[in-house]
């Protein structure tokens, strides 16, 4: 479980988080949802360690991570995989030695178990036999599957997903979706995506912070999502022409 | 994995830097002993000289600053590219998530990389570039191949290739550190990239000169 405590975030003057509390559930797709520029990716940075929040508390079960010093961090750091917005796999090395990266950093394993592992995750995420190929012969949702596995290698208690849908086309992206959520399930992990995909947020989100102008907007899962009465959200969900066309035609 | 890294920054600082090198080395020695020949012309000063002069020239200044002003631009620019690319396209971030110390395992590299490769670049830039002041001024009949020989062979002080490698290894690092920082700590997108490249170049030969002069007064003081 990953709680987050009054959180806040300045760069200078402008203060992008202020003051968020919220629960990350555990074994759940929990999603951060919100337009552009609300703060999602800078949330999701500060659960990660990459930026430091200005004030708040981030607790990884009983530790808070914001005390944390560099060895007990890397010590957390194991049990998270991270999938980026851009994939973020090494151009110069194959998509093998991608996702073995973490496996040489992390663990003492033979050349034969850390083969295993990657073959096991690439057939995980079924794409068997690209080995040796690079990550420029990949197409973007090869990337994003090769992301996926280089983030499950490790078996993370911890997912975080930066817009695993972005760049990808509706088919794409619901393949990916359904990765994720599959993932989550089998090894019980508990997963942190940041979108503003309404497919991912109605197919996968179980646990949902909607962010907006840096405070919680609003909490809820996606059952509760079409009935909820909060202004702010219907914005932000039925923000296109055609849903709300397809909204009012229901109603 | 660290050794892997530095061996391959090795082979593109090194291999990936030597026609430049060669080419810059050559003309430089050419063009040193055709116009010292030019100044002495009609002077007392025996033309052997010119072989004293073009070694000694070399030696304390043309092979480690020439070259690593050349490299600055050459290996500078490439490595706050590089290293900027990798913040932009977060893969900074990927390996700080998988444990990896980035400023050691991205920075450290390059640094050592360049102090063992480019001192060795500069030893073979002197030598080049007095094989190029012989060829430019011996068949074209400007003095004979023995008087340049007794010009080279003339006040040899083994102290002067020590200030050669000390610049050459100061240079080095100067030139990567500072591309490695302009890189490192790039923010934005492409326009800013093309900047902090710029500025590693321009940053890197100011502070490489400054440097020189440093070294110049105090190693000859």
């Amino acid at each position: 479980m990953i709680r987050i405590e009054n959180i806040k975030k300045s760069f200078g003057d402008v203060e992008v988080l202020k003051g968020i509390d919220f629960e990350f559930l555990e074994g759940k797709c929990n999603l951060i949802i919100g337009k552009s520029g609300a703060g999602k990716t800078v949330l999701l940075k500060l659960l990660i360690g990459l930026l430091s929040p200005t004030s708040g508390k981030i607790w990884y079960d009983n530790v808070d991570f914001t005390k944390l010093g560099n060895k007990e961090v890397r010590k957390i750091r194991m049990e998270v995989g991270m999938l980026f917005q851009g994939s973020a796999l090494f151009d110069s090395m194959t998509i093998e030695e991608n996702i073995r990266f973490p496996m040489d950093m992390f663990t003492n394993f033979t050349k034969k178990q850390k083969d295993d592992r990657v073959n096991y995750c690439l057939e995980r995420v079924n794409l068997e036999g690209v080995n040796k190929k690079y990550p420029s012969e990949a197409s973007g949702g090869m990337q994003k599957r090769v992301g996926i596995a280089r983030a499950i290698v490790l078996k993370p208690k911890y997912l975080f997903c930066d817009e695993p849908n972005s760049g990808l086309d509706p088919k794409t992206s619901i393949v990916i979706d359904a990765l994720i959520a599959s993932i989550t399930k089998e090894n019980d992990i508990t997963t942190i995506i940041n979108t503003h995909d309404m497919n991912s947020v109605m197919e996968i989100g179980e646990n949902i912070a909607y962010i907006h102008e840096g405070i919680l907007g609003w909490t809820g899962s996606k059952d509760q999502v079409l009935k909820s009465a909060n202004d702010l959200l219907h914005d932000f969900i039925f923000a296109s022409p055609f849903l709300q066309k397809l909204k009012d035609s229901v109603e | 994995m660290y050794w892997k890294e530095i061996s391959r920054q090795m082979n593109d600082i090194g291999m990936g830097s030597f026609i430049i090198v060669f080419l810059i080395a050559i003309f430089i020695g050419a063009v040193t002993a055709v116009q010292f020949a030019y100044q002495m012309g009609g002077t007392l000063i025996p033309r052997y000289y010119i072989g004293y002069i073009v070694r000694d020239m070399t030696i304390l200044e043309m092979a480690p600053t020439i070259t690593c002003l050349v490299l600055s631009g050459k290996v500078g620019s490439n490595i706050a590219a590089e290293i900027g690319g990798m913040r932009q396209k977060e893969h900074i971030d990927a390996m700080e998530i998988m444990g990896v110390n980035t400023s050691a395992y991205l920075v450290m590299p390059k640094i050592l990389a360049a102090l063992i490769v480019i001192p060795l670049l500069v030893c073979v830039a002197s030598i080049i570039s007095i094989v190029g002041a012989y060829i430019a001024s011996v068949p074209t009949g400007m003095f004979t191949g023995a008087e340049f020989i007794q010009g080279l062979r003339s006040w040899f002080d083994g102290y002067n290739v020590f200030i050669m490698l000390v610049k050459a290894i100061v240079f080095a690092f100067i030139l990567t550190s500072v591309a490695c920082y302009q890189g490192y700590f790039v923010k934005g997108g492409s326009i800013e990239l093309g900047k902090a490249s710029t500025q590693a170049v321009v940053a890197g030969n100011i502070l490489i000169l400054i440097a020189d002069y440093v070294i110049a007064l105090v190693l000859t003081a």
